[in-house]
C-alpha cells in the first residue's frame, strides 16, 4: 500500500530525514516510533504530500507523491500532531467542510458524517463549537476528520499526546477498531503504545531508519536467547547469591547468570540460556535440590523499550543520551 | 470550481460567525454616514444659498455628492481592505489548518481563488450598505445611475486588487496583526504614489504613478470605463494571486 524508497527531506543546514525506506502491506498497524525530533512529522508530512521530499520516492496506493498528490490525497486521511480543528466551527459543520473538501456530496456526505460521528464517539458533540471541546474531543474530531472519506491509509500524527491515560485507552481501541478498514500509520514517542496497538513497527532516529519489523520479531531479534527470571528465597535466613549464581550456572544449557538485585535472603537472578534450549524445568529442579525456595519464575520478554535504547544508542555515544532523556514512561 | 466555492463558503461562515464582518459593517456604515451627511448638508446649503440669490446655477448630485462620497469609499476601504484580508493565511497557518487544506485533494489555486472571492463579496457587502443611502438620493432627486453603476465597478475591481495583495501579504506570516499592518502600509503608498507626477516629470515618477491604483479609479468615478484602468486592476489581480500560489509552495519547501 505504501512504499518508500530512500526518501530524504534536507532543510538548509540539516538532514530531517535520511534515506529512508520501507512498505507498509495493506491492512496493517505500523508504529512509527522515534524520539522527538527524529523525523516522524517530517516523514508524514511527505507521504501526505503536505512536504514535498527532497530525493527518493514515496508511493501511496500507486501513485507518486510528487507526480499525483491529488490522487494520493484522496486515498489518505491525515490527522496532524495537533487537529486542525477551526474554533469557530460546529462539530457537524465542520464535518461536512472536511468531507467536501474530500470530494463527498449529497446524501454520501451526510451519510459519512453520521458514520464517522458515531464511529468516535462525538454524536453528542455535533453541535458545539469545536473550540469550547475538551481536548480528548478535539482528537476525536480530528480522527473523525481523517476518516471521513474512507481513506485507505490513515496517517495518524501522536493521536494519543496530551489525552489522560482513560482518553488514552479510548483512543487505542478506536484506532484498533479502525484497522481492519484502514492501513494505518501511527506515530509515536510512546512505547507501550506500539506494543499494545502496532502489528509493525519502524523506528527511526536522528532521521535514519534503525529498524523496521514486526513486534515480535524485534524482541526475537534483540536478544536471540530465551532470558528467565528467577526469585529464589533461603529457607534458613540466609542466603549467598554467589553461591547460587554459582550453582545456576552448572545447569546444561545455561549461558550466563545475572544477579540483578538481593534483598535480605532473597535474590532476584536473571538467566539466559543457550539459543533454541528450553532450561526453565531444569532451573527450577535445581533450585528445588539445593534446597532454596523457589518464589517466581517467569520469562523476562525484552520490553519494546529496551530494544529501542538498544538500537538508537548503539549507533553512537551520545546519540543514547537525548533518546533516553526524551522518553517518558 | 466546487473545492473554490466550498472554501468561500467556509471564510464567509467564519467572517459572519466571528463578528468581523458585522465589525467591519459597522465601522463602514458610520464612517460613510459622516461623509454623506457632511456632503449632502454643503449640498443643501449651498442650493438654498443659490435660491436666495435667484442665481440659476446648474446642481447636480453626480457631481457633487455621488462623486466625493465615492472617492472617499475607496479611502475607508483602504482601512477595511487589511481588516478582510489580514486573517485569511495567516489564521490557517497558526491554527495549524492549513496543514488540512494542503492535505486535502483540492488545488492550492482553488483555495487561494476561494479565499479571495470570500473577501471581495464581504467588500462587495460593504458597498451594498451604501445603496441605502443613496436610496434616498434617488428618492428626492433624480441623478444618473449609469456613472454610479460604472463607479461601483471601479470601486470592486480596485478592492479586487488591494485585496488580492493583502491575501497575498497574509501568506507571509503567521501573525495576523503583521499581515494586517504590512498590509494597509502597501495599500496606502499604492494609494498615494499618483502625488509624485505632482512635483516630478522624470520617468520613475510617470512609473510610480501608474502603479498607484487611485490615478485608475479617477476615470471609473467620472462614470467612465476606460479599458486600460480596467486591465490594469485585472493584471494587479492576477499578479496577487499569482504570487499567492508561490507563496503557498515555497510554504512547502521551507516548513
Amino acid at each position: 500500500m505504501i512504499s518508500v524508497k530512500e526518501l530524504t527531506k534536507r532543510y538548509a543546514r540539516t538532514v530531517a530525514v535520511d534515506q529512508i525506506s520501507f512498505e507498509i502491506a495493506k491492512g496493517q498497524i505500523v508504529g512509527f516510533l522515534g524520539p522527538n525530533g527524529a523525523g516522524k512529522t517530517t516523514t508524514m508530512r511527505m507521504l501526505t504530500c503536505f512536504l514535498p521530499p527532497s530525493a527518493g520516492t514515496a508511493r501511496v496506493a500507486g501513485f507518486d507523491v510528487l507526480e499525483q498528490p491529488l490522487e494520493v490525497k484522496k486515498r489518505i486521511g491525515y490527522l496532524p500532531e495537533s487537529p486542525p480543528i477551526y474554533p469557530e466551527m460546529e462539530t457537524a459543520e465542520y464535518l461536512k467542510f472536511v468531507g467536501k473538501l474530500k470530494g463527498l456530496s449529497g446524501s454520501d456526505l451526510q451519510k459519512r458524517v453520521e458514520y464517522a460521528c458515531d464511529r468516535c464517539a462525538i454524536a453528542d458533540v455535533k453541535k458545539k463549537l469545536l473550540g469550547k471541546l475538551s481536548k480528548g474531543y478535539r482528537q476525536r474530531v480530528g480522527l473523525a476528520q481523517a476518516i471521513i472519506h474512507n481513506p485507505d491509509v490513515l496517517i495518524l500524527d501522536e493521536p494519543t499526546a496530551g489525552l489522560d491515560p482513560k482518553q488514552i485507552n479510548e483512543t487505542r481501541d478506536l484506532i484498533k477498531d479502525l484497522a481492519p478498514d484502514h492501513t494505518i500509520i501511527l506515530s509515536t514517542h510512546i512505547l507501550p503504545e506500539v506494543e499494545q496497538t502496532c502489528e509493525q513497527v519502524i523506528i527511526i532516529h536522528k532521521g535514519k531508519l534503525v529498524a523496521t519489523d514486526s513486534v515480535r520479531n524485534l524482541q526475537a531479534r534483540a536478544r536471540g536467547a530465551e532470558s528467565v527470571l528467577l526469585e529464589i528465597a533461603g529457607r534458613d535466613g540466609v542466603l549467598e547469591a554467589p553461591i547460587v549464581q554459582h550453582k545456576l550456572e552448572q545447569v546444561a544449557g545455561v549461558s550466563r547468570v545475572l544477579c540483578k538485585q538481593q534483598v535480605d535472603s532473597r535474590v532476584l537472578i536473571e538467566v539466559e540460556s543457550e539459543k533454541g534450549r528450553l532450561v526453565r524445568g531444569d532451573l527450577a529442579r535445581a533450585v528445588v535440590q539445593a534446597g532454596w525456595d523457589l518464589n517466581e519464575l517467569r520469562p523476562a520478554a525484552m520490553s519494546l523499550e529496551e530494544i529501542f535504547l538498544q538500537l538508537t544508542g548503539s549507533e553512537s555515544g551520545e546519540a543514547g543520551k537525548p533518546a533516553t532523556k526524551e522518553l517518558p514512561r | 470550481m466546487r473545492n473554490t466555492w466550498t472554501i468561500c463558503r467556509k471564510e464567509l461562515g467564519s467572517y459572519f460567525v466571528s463578528w468581523i464582518a458585522y465589525i467591519l459593517l459597522t465601522l463602514f456604515a458610520t464612517a460613510f454616514g459622516f461623509f454623506f451627511w457632511t456632503l449632502l448638508t454643503v449640498f443643501v446649503v449651498e442650493g438654498m444659498e443659490m435660491q436666495m440669490r435667484g442665481q440659476a446655477f446648474p446642481m447636480n448630485l453626480n457631481e457633487q455628492i455621488i462623486r466625493p462620497l465615492l472617492m472617499n469609499v475607496s479611502v475607508i476601504g483602504l482601512f477595511m481592505i487589511p481588516l478582510i484580508t489580514m486573517r485569511l493565511f495567516a489564521e490557517e497557518k497558526r491554527n495549524g489548518t492549513i496543514e488540512l487544506l494542503a492535505t486535502s485533494p483540492v488545488l492550492d489555486l482553488e483555495i487561494i481563488l476561494g479565499k479571495w472571492l470570500a473577501a471581495l463579496i464581504l467588500y462587495s457587502s460593504l458597498l451594498l450598505l451604501t445603496g441605502l443611502n443613496l436610496a434616498f438620493l434617488f428618492k428626492f432627486g433624480h441623478p444618473d445611475w449609469k456613472p454610479l453603476a460604472v463607479a461601483y465597478l471601479g470601486l470592486l475591481l480596485q478592492a479586487g486588487a488591494l485585496l488580492a495583495i493583502g491575501t497575498f501579504i497574509s501568506t507571509l506570516t503567521r501573525n495576523q496583526i503583521i499581515a494586517g499592518a504590512a498590509t494597509f502600509v502597501v495599500c496606502l503608498l499604492l494609494y498615494v504614489f499618483g502625488w509624485v507626477e505632482g512635483f516630478e516629470s522624470s520617468t520613475w515618477a510617470h512609473v510610480l504613478a501608474y502603479t498607484s491604483v487611485a490615478t485608475h479609479f479617477d476615470s471609473f468615478v467620472r462614470g467612465v470605463i476606460d479599458l486600460k484602468d480596467a486591465v490594469f486592476y485585472l493584471t494587479v489581480i492576477i499578479l496577487g494571486l499569482f504570487f499567492t500560489s508561490r507563496s503557498m509552495e515555497s510554504l512547502r519547501w521551507r516548513s
